[in-house]
Order: structure tokens, then C-alpha cells, then sequence
């Protein structure tokens, strides 16, 4: 049960939607993956603790949680900056630039992949395909693709997520 | 010859179901469930020759044949909208233009294949295209072509949506099962066939959105008009994604067979900037790359294995005389290296070898024995793992060097690229 006297991570909301979840797959285990997406969307990271009341709500075990979290690199483990920028640097939008897209960010925000700005605003990193190859060089910020990226679109994107923070 | 796409048909607003019916949207479907068994439809799909659009071309209809016929265990649909092959993205504009299709043609392959609920697994990358989906089908369920005694025929498929974590190897059938099974998307070992035996132990027929969004077309025209198209063994139309450098990248919907050639100067509008074509990979980043001299070359499942490639998922990945073909090995052994599940010991060890070869070379650090030393884990990763990853991320690096072996000694010898990728990102 979850101890309802500390104050949880996970919204009113959150839960909800985790226990709609439970009973729509043939076997309960498939809510795993559909849980950490849950867990995602409103941490925009996988915390631990969230996993542990998400895995209480659902009466998984959480290691089960643990692991699957490990496996999909698509979610952070730890905290990250408001925007996720995540670059592609596959084949295609290599051919197309994306190496020196990289390097532009790294120098436009003085981090590097892996890093985050010292605001808070911007985690930089670098991901395998995206499935956009004929729009290359792309990146994907939170949920939200860029494609044809150019320096100044570059420029737009970032400013306009600036002032939007 | 004439050819309207029909897939990839321009069609405005075709994703808002009103538009979709007004052009013939659901029609096969309601035809189908009025007028034919589904031993009938398989049938009309074995006639067509309709072959997977996914990769490995197995011909959809006699899978679909494979569900035992005493089962009394439910069936499962499985549409595989995973789209992680780098140099694919055809299924993303199909999900996000024409979900419609894909939905009706869900409908019609589980009552052939006589299932109940359809799973799409679609990467996880993809939220906006989920969204589309989910929308899709809630406007379908409200028209009564998905959910209960579907137009009144007593047939009940209900469909849902499973978003993945970015995992390339969940693209992989059997992984896509454990993923939906919850955990970690490990692939098993084949056999047991998903077909007797997959998601949840049950049959499980497994198809990539492309296939299963030809399906209302067969029904519709019938497998003679699908097999008027592309060539006798690769039949209808195929969506060709062309990136890298040409001035129109994108997809094309062409018949099977069209040559390479036609493809890259009349429909990608050539090569970018009138530079030489130096490489193409016309199938995905897991099949052998093919050199300019092969540009005549029909684009279909015999021709190019005859050519020494393969179609796989039709990513045709163009390089011109810029690209160096050293760093591109080495960008795709890094794909390899870092999607591997790690499951068998040839593939995590030899693709992390591989990567660190390639990034030495890459660098300035690489010797003369290298070249050998990749052939040699090629030769000791291919056939000898569970799941085709493995063997996919051996041709790159194979066939550059058969092809450029002067350019790989270039680099180890002079400590930089032959020639200079132009990044021309401005
Ligand atoms: C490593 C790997 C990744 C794959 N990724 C995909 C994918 O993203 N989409 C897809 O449809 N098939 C993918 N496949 C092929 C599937 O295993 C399977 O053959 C296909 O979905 C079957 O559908 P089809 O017969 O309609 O092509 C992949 C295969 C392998 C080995
Ligand atoms: S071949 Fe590679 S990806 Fe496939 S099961 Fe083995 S380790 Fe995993
Ligand atoms: S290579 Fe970058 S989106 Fe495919």
C-alpha cells in the first residue's frame, strides 16, 4: 500500500492513468513499459522513488520496474534540463551535417552531450536514428521533432524555448 | 507507364476519417466482412504476392496461414510501427497522413487471421504520431469499424496502442513480444515460429505498417491488380525512403523493380550539388552498401541480392564522392555497438570491437592489421547469435571494405580521411 502520511512524487493525475492501466493487457505485466512512460511524461526522468510508488500501485515488483528502466535508453535516470535537446548522429543526418549541428549547440549553449546549462534549461545528447532521415539533420526536443535544422532555425528554436521558460 | 501511389496517395486531410470515406475509406473493409471467409482473404493476399515491407520480405499471406487452425488459444495481432532501421521513415509519414489505412487494414488482417486484439507497437520516440493513431481509432470505434460486432458482422477486434523506450532491437519480432510482455525487449530464439507461438505463448501474426496498409488495397482491386505492378517475385508498389545527398530526399511510392537510377535523378532530383555518386545503401543501414557502378540495378528483393545488397526496409542511403567512407563504417558500427542487446557474446563483444576498431582508425590511431581484424569478427559474429542483429551490423563494415580497402589503408597510413566529408550544415 502506499504510505499516504509521506507525500508521494507521482501527480493525482499519474496514478490515475497508472491504474486505468492495469487491468487493459491480457497479462498485468505488460503495464510495465506504459507505466515508465507515465512516470516520464510527468518527470520528464525515470526517479526511482516514482518508480517505487508506481510499482505499489500496480503490486509489480519494482525491480521489474529497475530493469526495464536500464534497458530503454529513450528515458533519463536522472534529473535533466526542461528541454532534452537529442540530436541524431545516424548515418543519414551525419551525411547531412549533423556532426557540426552538434558542435554549433555545444559551443551556442557551452555544454557538452551529457551536459546541462547552468539555468537548468538545456540537457544536450547525442541518439542513434530517429526515423527522420529524409528531414536530416534532426534533432528531438522533449516530444517535439525539429527537422531541415539549419543554423538559424537553430538559433529560433532555442530563443523561442528560452523565453517560453 | 503511369503510377498513382495509393499508399502514400496525396489525398489533403486524409488522416480526418470524413475524407478517408469519402474516397473509398473503410470499403474493403465492410465488403470483406459482408462477402468473404477469412480463409478467402488470406487467399486473395497469398495471390498477390504481397511480401513484407518490413525487411526480410516473407510473403504475408502465407504467414498468416501459419496460425494452427486448432488453436484454442486467442490470436494476436502484432502491426510493427517500431520504424528504428536508420535511413527508414516511411511508416512514420504513413501513421501520420493515412492512419486511417493502417487501421482498416488492422481490421481486415485480424478477422483473416481470426483475432480479437491488435497491439500497433510503435517507437516510443513517436508520441505525435501515437497521438495520430489513438485519435484515429477512437474516430474509427465511433463509426463502428474497430470494436464490438464491427458493422454488424459479430467479428470484435479491439486495438491498442504500445508506445516503446527507444530500443532499435524491439523492432526485431520476437524482442517487439517481450517488450509488450513487459521488461526488457530480449529476442528469442526461432523456433517455436511467433506464428504458433508468440506474444503471451499464444499465435501471433506479426506485420510492419506498410504491409498491413496494402492489405484494404488488395481487397479492394484484388491480387491480379496488385500483381500487374513491380516485377513476377517482387509484386506492387514500394515506398522508397531516400536520404543523404540528393536535392529532393523523402519517399517515393514506385512499383517494385524501378531502377535505382530512375530513383535517385528523376524522383530525388539527383545528386545535391551535380557531385558524383560515390555509394548508395539501398536497404537500411544492415545491408552491404552498393557502389556507384551499380546504379542501374532494379530495386527489388532478387535483383538486389543479385547486385549484392539487399532491399531490407528500402532506406536508400545516398553518399557522394564527399563522404569518406571510413567514417561512415564508422558512424553505423556505433549504432550497432550501442543497440545490442547483449544477450549472446558474438554480438555484444564483436560490435563493441568492431566500434572501437572503426573509431580508431577514424581517428588517426588505426593499424594495417585492423582491416584484417574487422573481417575476422565479421566472419566470427555472423550466424552465430539468436536474433539477425548480429548479422546486421556486419555488412557496413564487410563490404566498404571490400569495395574501398584503399581508402581504409589511406586513412591508417596518413592519419586522416581520403577524402573530407562536406558538412554543409549552415
Ligand atoms: C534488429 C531488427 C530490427 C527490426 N526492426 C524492424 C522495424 O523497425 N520495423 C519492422 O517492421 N520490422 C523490423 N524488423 C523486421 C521484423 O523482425 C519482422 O520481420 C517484420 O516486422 C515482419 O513484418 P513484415 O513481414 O510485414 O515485414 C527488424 C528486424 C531486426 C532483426
Ligand atoms: S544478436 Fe545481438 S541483439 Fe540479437 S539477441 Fe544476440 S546480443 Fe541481442
Ligand atoms: S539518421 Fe538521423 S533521423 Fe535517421
Amino acid at each position: 500500500m502506499i504510505d499516504k502520511s509521506s507525500k508521494g512524487l507521482l501527480s493525482e493525475s499519474s496514478k490515475e492513468k497508472i491504474e486505468g492501466l492495469i487491468c487493459i493487457f491480457p497479462d498485468k505485466q505488460s503495464i510495465i513499459l506504459p507505466v515508465l512512460h507515465v512516470i516520464y511524461d510527468q518527470l520528464g526522468y525515470l526517479d526511482s522513488k516514482a518508480i517505487k510508488e508506481a510499482a505499489s500501485i500496480t503490486e509489480i515488483p519494482d525491480v521489474y520496474f529497475e530493469e526495464a528502466a536500464s534497458f530503454y535508453t529513450m528515458f533519463p535516470l536522472e534529473p535533466v534540463g526542461k528541454y532534452l535537446i537529442q540530436v541524431c548522429h545516424n548515418i543519414s543526418c551525419t551525411l547531412m551535417g549533423a556532426e557540426s549541428l552538434i558542435d554549433y549547440i555545444k559551443e551556442k549553449l557551452g555544454i557538452k552531450p551529457g551536459g546541462t546549462t547552468a539555468d537548468g534549461l538545456f540537457t544536450l545528447v547525442t541518439v542513434e536514428c530517429l526515423g527522420s532521415c529524409g528531414t536530416a539533420p534532426v534533432m528531438r526536443i522533449n516530444d517535439t521533432y525539429y527537422e531541415n535544422l539549419t543554423k538559424a532555425k537553430v538559433d529560433k528554436i532555442l530563443e523561442t524555448l528560452r523565453n517560453q521558460a | 507507364m503511369s503510377f498513382e501511389p495509393f499508399l502514400l496517395t496525396p489525398i489533403p486531410d486524409h488522416d480526418k476519417i470524413d475524407v478517408y470515406l469519402k474516397h473509398g475509406g473503410y470499403t474493403a473493409l465492410s465488403k470483406v466482412l459482408k462477402e468473404r471467409t477469412p480463409e478467402e482473404v488470406t487467399q486473395e493476399v497469398i495471390n498477390s504476392g504481397l511480401r513484407g515491407r518490413g525487411g526480410a520480405g516473407f510473403p504475408t499471406g502465407r504467414k498468416w496461414s501459419f496460425i494452427p487452425k486448432d488453436t484454442d488459444r486467442p490470436i494476436y495481432l502484432c502491426v510493427n510501427a517500431d520504424e528504428s532501421e536508420p535511413g527508414t521513415f516511411k511508416d512514420r509519414e504513413l501513421m501520420l497522413k493515412h492512419p486511417h489505412m493502417l487501421i482498416e487494414g488492422a481490421v481486415i488482417t485480424a478477422y483473416a487471421i481470426k483475432c480479437n486484439r491488435a497491439f500497433i507497437y510503435i517507437r516510443g520516440e513517436f508520441a505525435t504520431e501515437a497521438h495520430q493513431l489513438e485519435r484515429a481509432i477512437a474516430e474509427a470505434t465511433e463509426k463502428g469499424f474497430v470494436g464490438k460486432n464491427i458493422l454488424g458482422s459479430g467479428f470484435d477486434l479491439e486495438i491498442t496502442i504500445y508506445r516503446g523506450g527507444g530500443a532499435y532491437i524491439c523492432g526485431e519480432e520476437t524482442a517487439l513480444m517481450t517488450s509488450l510482455e513487459g521488461g526488457k525487449g530480449y529476442p528469442r530464439l526461432k523456433p517455436p515460429f511467433p506464428a504458433v507461438s508468440g506474444l503471451y505463448l499464444s499465435p501471433t501474426i506479426i506485420n510492419n505498417v506498410e504491409t498491413i496498409c496494402n492489405i484494404p488495397h488488395i481487397m479492394n482491386r484484388g491480387a491480379e491488380w496488385f500483381k500487374s505492378m513491380g516485377t513476377e517475385k517482387s509484386t506492387g508498389s514500394k515506398i522508397f525512403c531516400v536520404s543523404g545527398h540528393v536535392n529532393k530526399p523523402g519517399n517515393y511510392e514506385l512499383p517494385m523493380g524501378i531502377s535505382l537510377r530512375e530513383l535517385l535523378y528523376e524522383y530525388a532530383g539527383g545528386i545535391k550539388n551535380d557531385r558524383n555518386l560515390k555509394v548508395v545503401i539501398p536497404g537500411g543501414s544492415s545491408v552491404p552498401i552498393l557502389t556507384a557502378d551499380k546504379v542501374d540495378v532494379k530495386m527489388d528483393f532478387e535483383s538486389l541480392v543479385e547486385a549484392g545488397s539487399m532491399l531490407g526496409s528500402a532506406g536508400v542511403i545516398v553518399m557522394d564522392e564527399t563522404t569518406c567512407i571510413v567514417h561512415a563504417a564508422y558512424v553505423i558500427s556505433r549504432f550497432y555497438q550501442h543497440e545490442s542487446c547483449g544477450q549472446c557474446s558474438p554480438c555484444r563483444q564483436g560490435t563493441l570491437w568492431m566500434y572501437r576498431i572503426l573509431d580508431r582508425i577514424e581517428h588517426g590511431k588505426g593499424k594495417m592489421e585492423d582491416i584484417d581484424l574487422l573481417l575476422d569478427i565479421c566472419n566470427n559474429i555472423e550466424g552465430n547469435t539468436i536474433c539477425p542483429l548480429g548479422d546486421a551490423s556486419v555488412p557496413a563494415v564487410r563490404s566498404s571494405i571490400k569495395y574501398f580497402r584503399d581508402e581504409y589503408e589511406y586513412h591508417i597510413k596518413n592519419k586522416k580521411c581520403l577524402v573530407q566529408l562536406d558538412q554543409r550544415f549552415e
